[in-house]
């Protein structure tokens, strides 16, 4: 598996930055254009979540890796922070109207919906988010 | 994120192309904000050229309609297509706006 990691801070500013680098990999891969831009949305939720949380006392680093073959594309977003699974965060609430709708929880619920598989793992103080794409599952293949 | 907006006779239509993100969101709030100000309180937002929306885009997108709900004014959502279209139905944001297949259907609907 071919695998490209991107290091930036983690700051909202670099978002622009951290979606072409996936977009440029996923370019490079099989993926179709919808499911690209599930992904992306995915990966966004994944960075924002770390620039918002990670790093309550400053700044801090956030890795971006692609990688994919014939058959997958993954992202792995890992920063440097305490202990956290954001997959642990429950299911949002999207049924009440309006006025009481909150959006709390809403960017995991992207995350776990816009890939086919999301896992969370500690590693070397890292905490990693995989969210991957099955590319057989390709809209463009009859 | 560009926007555009085009004063009808009933509504202000305001179109909104490329990324709503969480960098580019506020931009959405601040024009709809200045066109309230304005006095405009009826609104088309058309989702034709929009490419990607996050939950930040949702977050603008529901405070607008929160804050014009209680001043009485009305937001309608045209021509979501795509993942912008997959984003609203997975996050439930379908079923609590008002969507249209066109701007023109979009405009009867707000009368």
């Amino acid at each position: 598996m071919h695998r490209d990691t991107l290091s930036c801070i983690a700051s909202v500013e670099k978002l622009e930055e951290v979606i072409s680098f996936i977009e440029d990999c996923a370019d490079h891969s099989k993926l179709d254009m919808k499911r690209k831009m599930g992904l992306l949305i995915a990966a966004e939720e994944a960075f924002v979540n770390v620039c918002s949380y990670a790093y309550p006392d400053g700044l801090g680093e956030v890795l971006v890796s692609c990688a994919f073959s014939n058959t997958e594309f993954e992202v792995e977003v890992a920063d440097f922070g305490r202990e956290f699974d954001v997959l642990s965060i429950p299911e949002p609430d999207t049924e009440s109207d309006i006025m009481d709708r909150q959006i709390g929880g809403l960017g995991v619920h992207f995350i776990r919906k816009l890939s086919d598989e999301a896992s969370y793992r500690r590693e070397h103080g890292q905490n990693i988010l995989k969210m991957k794409i099955n590319l057989a599952f390709n809209s463009d293949i009859i | 994120m560009e926007m555009q907006t085009k004063k009808e006779a009933n509504a202000t239509v305001v179109a909104i192309s490329g990324r709503m993100d969480a960098v580019t969101a506020p931009e959405y709030e601040k024009c709809i904000n200045a066109l309230v100000t304005e006095g405009e309180s009826s609104f088309v937002i058309d989702f034709t050229s929009l490419d990607y929306i996050s939950s930040a885009g949702l977050r603008a997108l529901l405070a607008t309609a929160k804050k014009l709900k209680v001043s009485s004014g009305q937001i309608h959502f045209a021509c979501l297509t795509g993942t912008v279209k997959e984003v609203f139905d997975i996050s439930g944001f379908a079923s609590i706006f008002k969507m249209h297949d066109s701007v023109s259907a979009a405009l009867v609907a707000i009368g």
